[in-house]
């Protein structure tokens, strides 16, 4: 499975990637496999308020709805839109086209409390 | 999820497992849910051929010179109408007329009768059945559900696999069963023409011995294994019901608009177990009917227990629903007030606290391309 180097990890399956102050979240590799086919995504609403660790997004596959956790708290600030005419570009790509949504984080330690690749790897058992 | 120590094992698991499927529980069974993908499994069957596991399922033997009175009094459907090697899906009520299991049942021979009911109730059909035995001895009742590995294989190309794998055999027509082979063994092997797709095909019942050779001969001729999501997927798209979602004890079959296989209507149907209850109700009129349901808009999977409403009010919930792979569309199934069972009935279904658009519908959702 991809564990990318330059991104940080949820246990929860979760990835972000940091470019100036703001934020992309996806889900990962490992995810996207163990979720199989994905035949549906509902992403926050921009101007949401997400918090670490609750439940901002769902993604489902023809057998389950499965929810999808914030890494951080912050508001959303885009939407990937080609989610809902194209959802398996999150089994496609899930670290590229496959993002769920960008947001501004309102609590930088949050990041550093996430997993580095060599721990979600581990988590992974790989 | 039960206690994974009394999981009930498939004879086919050692396949599975090579054939990297991904396993779950299911009724008490440990069972695998989908190998490459249920749209791919899905898709293989409605073009193609596909082989699902139904070791799970129980096979029972009734024979004697009481058999076929016997069984009339246990099963909705006449079974005095099936000549020898003809099978028919009936259903088995308790006494107020709920389900207790939906099943085929094939004429074996004269006084001979096999019997295929769902995994998940075995242990609670065999009870029931027994119970009901008539003390002369008349009856004999075998439970076989362990002396068999099964295969469904399904789709538009099974008739030609299974003429490639067994060139002699005499195949039946739809909802016959034939011996599959004549074996020095005490199990003979059933090749019945049914199945639980929509799609031609056929459930082969073997020794438990036998089950992996044929799962391995059916995987060399290029069918594809396929799990119990794309079963799921499968059968909703024909709007077949599925005990414990969409069948139950608090359900009679006319609700589940099952009328045709109960024999009410059969003037040389006698008593059978449910009757009185059928009668009663339909001269009360039906406080409910199992509804096809299509999301009127591209919008989340169909699940069960999803809130189903007409004009903000909650009039009932979704028992099966999916995505069906081959509409693309949202399908659900639910038991609503008889006054909305009409096509075109437009009402509301609520996922994660949004209301979707859907209209009812006709069954079956999916109808096959003519050419």
């Amino acid at each position: 499975m991809n564990v990318p180097a330059d991104l940080r990890y949820a246990k929860t399956h979760e990835w972000i990637r940091v470019e100036g102050d703001t934020v992309t979240v996806g889900i990962t590799d490992h995810a996207q496999a163990e979720l199989t086919d994905i035949v549906y995504a509902e992403p926050p609403k921009v101007g949401a308020e997400v918090k670490a660790g609750a439940t901002a997004a769902v993604v489902e596959s023809v057998k389950a709805a499965s929810d999808i956790y914030s890494p951080l708290s912050g508001t959303v600030t885009e939407v990937n839109a080609e989610l809902s005419g194209n959802p398996a570009l999150l089994n496609t790509d899930p670290f590229g086209k496959g993002w769920i949504y960008r947001m501004q984080s309102s609590d930088a330690a949050e990041i550093s409390a996430l997993l580095t690749p060599e721990a979600y790897s581990a988590q992974i058992g790989q | 999820m039960s206690d994974p120590a009394l999981l009930k094992h498939s004879p086919l698991e050692p396949a599975h497992i090579a054939c990297g499927a991904r396993m779950v529980e299911f009724g008490g069974w440990f069972m695998p849910v989908q190998y490459s993908g249920i749209m791919d499994e899905h898709k293989a069957v409605r073009s193609a051929s596909g082989m699902f596991d139904i070791s799970h399922m129980g096979e029972v033997t009734v024979s004697g010179p009481g058999a076929l009175a016997w069984l009339e009094s246990l099963l909705t459907n006449r079974v005095g109408k099936l000549a020898v090697t003809r099978g028919q899906y009936t259903l088995m009520l308790d006494e107020s007329g709920g389900v207790i299991d939906d099943l085929i049942i094939y004429r074996t021979g004269e006084m001979s009768y096999f019997l295929v009911i769902n995994g998940a109730c075995r242990d609670l059909d065999l009870e029931w059945m027994r119970s009901r035995l008539p003390a002369d001895g008349s009856v004999l009742l075998e439970d076989q559900g362990n002396d068999y590995a099964a295969i469904a294989l399904q789709g538009p190309d099974s008739e030609i696999v299974l003429r490639g794998l067994y060139p002699f055999c005499d195949i039946p027509k739809r909802n016959g069963i034939a011996a599959l082979v004549t074996t020095d063994g005490e199990i003979p092997s059933l090749l019945a023409r049914t199945g639980y797709t929509g799609e031609d095909g056929f459930e082969l019942f073997v020794p438990v011995n036998d089950g992996i050779t044929l799962w391995e001969s059916l995987l060399a001729a290029g069918v594809k294994p396929c799990g119990l999501g794309s079963r799921d997927t499968l059968r909703l798209e024909m709007g077949y019901p599925l005990n414990g979602s969409d069948l139950s004890r608090e359900r009679t079959p006319l609700e589940a608009g099952l009328d045709k296989f109960t024999g009410i209507d059969d003037p040389e149907k006698g008593e059978f177990s449910g009757r009185q209850a059928l009668e009663q109700q339909r001269a009360g009129g039906l406080p409910s009917r199992l509804t096809p349901l299509k999301l009127s808009v591209s919008g989340p999977p169909l699940r069960s227990h999803y809130p189903v409403l007409v004009e903000g009010i909650a009039v009932g919930e979704t028992c099966s629903g999916a995505l069906s792979p081959s509409l693309g569309e949202g399908i659900a199934m639910a038991y609503l007030p008889l006054a909305l069972h009409s096509p075109g009935t437009a009402l509301e279904i609520e996922v994660r606290g949004r209301r979707y658009p859907a209209t009812v519908t006709m069954l079956p959702f999916y109808k096959k391309p003519l050419l």
